[in-house]
């Protein structure tokens, strides 16, 4: 698996970021060609996983989210984002539908969504040091590519 | 304005506008909220066809406003939402809380 083309940033953890994040993501990915689902999926993805740097990781603090994605020569978007937040003490755990913290106004639905919509995904935290969600979407041949 | 608000007899409808996400909710939610409030309907009408993006942010609105209508035994119905928000609706299980609704008035009979 090759990398045909990457970029990075970094974004302060707040909400009015969210759009952003999903906006970026899906500008970068256009050049795979996704059909609109595919790129719906994608910014669904984005968004509950920069929400929950927000929501979660930076409870108390306006911390760093660090997005990485690359265009595989798969026909694929592999997409990191990490934070330096709190961390998740059961990952296995947070990963149940319907499991919040917060509760309230959150349907603890996040990760359920992002399983769903993306064709891969991995979670790895550490208490105090963040969490480093790793998603892949491939996207669809379609009739002009060469 | 994320959300307009109808109110027609005991029916309130809001037509939510825009993206749906954890920025944009809290206002739409207050906005919803008020007008339960102040005009106690039997039924809600979340309308979805302005609503250009949701993520669970949206799922969150729609099953705490059903936990709000619920204790007046008021009803919710979901209208006109696009394919993608649809599909998000399902993956929640929605249609267990609020009738899904396609491209008519049927709540407004």
């Amino acid at each position: 698996m090759k990398v045909k083309n990457k970029f990075n940033m970094t974004l302060t953890a707040c909400s009015a970021n969210e759009s952003f994040a999903r906006a970026c993501i899906s500008a970068f990915a256009a050049q795979l060609d996704p059909t609109l689902e595919e790129i719906n999926d994608i910014k669904t993805a984005v968004s509950e996983a920069v929400t929950n740097c927000i929501v979660h990781a930076y409870k108390e603090e306006l911390g760093k989210i660090y997005i990485t994605a690359e265009i595989l020569d798969t026909n694929a978007i592999k997409i990191k984002i990490r934070d330096k937040g709190c961390g998740i003490e059961d990952v296995s755990k947070a990963m149940e539908p319907l499991y919040t913290t917060v509760g309230g106004e959150r349907a603890g639905l996040g990760f359920a969504v992002m399983q769903s919509f993306m064709d891969g995904i991995k979670v790895t935290s550490k208490i105090g040091k963040g969490t480093n969600i790793v998603m892949i979407k491939k996207i669809s041949l379609r009739y002009n590519n060469g | 304005m994320s959300v307009k608000i109808d109110v027609t007899g005991e029916v309130v409808t809001a037509y939510l506008i825009g993206d749906i996400d954890h920025h944009t909710a809290k206002e739409m939610r207050e906005n919803i909220d008020n007008a339960i409030e102040l005009n106690m309907p039997t039924l809600l009408i979340l309308d979805f066809k302005d609503v250009s993006f949701m993520d669970s942010s949206g799922i969150g609105l729609v099953m705490g406003r059903y936990r709000t209508l619920a204790k007046t035994r008021a009803e919710l119905h979901i209208m006109n939402a696009p394919p993608q928000i649809f599909k998000i609706l399902k993956l929640a299980g929605i249609e267990k809380l609020a009738k899904l609704g396609g491209y008519s008035n049927e709540g407004k009979k």
